[in-house]
């Protein structure tokens, strides 16, 4: 049985002359598993993240609302969700076989992803002109600058990673170098990012709408 | 050796109806944002929607679904963490329940 089968199908174990197949753990291939225990790891990290704001801005007097408009988290929320859908139409092309179809939906999720980052850039060059930065805050507290640049900030690393991920994988599955099972994984990877993003929005922007 | 993986249910329609019906949640979300209640009020509201959103793409985006030990496991194990870390900690009540606006 070849490494490759092994990482699919689990392990073997001989038993004198007796090959005992064990099934991998929640029959899914260890790549994949490898992947889920990053998601939770990563969930734990942004969790911490915004648990730690929610306890900063519950004992902060003077937190500000300096969102005016919600134009722009709309936006981004709705070519995020987008990207989603765009990446499970990827996959479901490959799972047809449809090499071509398959390349095509992933480059357009990475894409989507590079519009989010640049949508997400420009509203802090926006807020920065203002003069909000990580220690600085016109409208109030320095930690709403610090909190909010963080937490956005390794978002939006995650999302950079992402779209590099997309595209590095998706080039190597179109060139026959990767297989379904790649994309699927780079995909779990995407959704998670864009399940992040739903709990950003509300506890980091629209909490924080000036009414 | 069959797995979960060779499983996959359900159509693109199903994939474009949980997309709709997130994008309807994020809506719900923005109109929270605009109701005239408290702050805590508008905290649990936004939450019990995000956490609702995020089941949806867990369960249907992610294919949760289609194995259940998986499932139960990735649950558990995230919510266990995610308490311990807000309330597992000497300070985590004060904070909520105590001083509630610094002086």
């Amino acid at each position: 049985m070849s490494q490759a089968d092994l990482s699919i199908h689990g392990q073997v174990s001989r038993t004198g002359a007796t090959e005992i197949m064990t099934a991998p753990t929640f029959s899914v291939p260890a790549k994949k598993m490898a992947m889920w225990l990053f998601i939770i790891a990563d969930s734990a990290t942004f969790a911490g993240c915004l648990v730690a704001y929610g306890f900063l801005r519950n004992a902060t007097p003077d937190w500000p609302r300096p969102f005016h408009s919600i134009t722009n988290v709309a936006t981004m929320t709705l070519i995020l969700l987008t990207s989603s859908l765009t990446m499970l139409i990827g996959i479901r092309s490959a799972q047809r076989d449809d090499k071509a179809g398959a390349f095509r939906w992933v480059m357009i999720t990475a894409v989507l992803g590079v519009l989010f980052a640049v949508l997400h850039i420009r509203e802090w060059m926006g807020m920065i002109s203002e003069g909000a930065t990580l220690f600085h805050n016109p409208w109030g507290t320095p930690s709403f600058g610090a909190a909010f640049f963080s937490i956005t900030g390794l978002h939006l690393l995650h999302v950079t990673g992402g779209v590099i991920a997309l595209i590095a994988v998706g080039v190597r599955y179109q060139g026959g170098r990767y297989k379904v099972d790649d994309l699927e994984i780079t995909g779990l990877y995407w959704h998670f990012v864009d399940l992040v993003w739903m709990f950003v929005v509300p506890l980091v922007y629209l909490l924080n709408l000036s009414h | 050796m069959a797995t979960a993986d060779t499983h996959k249910t359900g159509g693109i329609g199903k994939d474009v109806a949980v997309y709709v019906c997130l994008l309807v949640l994020a809506g719900i979300q923005f109109v929270i944002a605009y109701q005239d209640i408290s702050t805590s009020q508008m905290f649990v509201r936004m939450l019990t929607v995000a956490i609702i959103e995020g089941g949806l793409a867990l369960l249907f985006f992610m294919h949760l679904s289609e194995n259940r030990g998986l499932m139960w496991f990735v649950l558990i194990f995230t919510v266990a963490v995610i308490l311990g870390m807000q309330y597992g900690w000497t300070d985590s009540f004060r904070l909520i329940d105590g001083v509630q606006w610094a002086k």
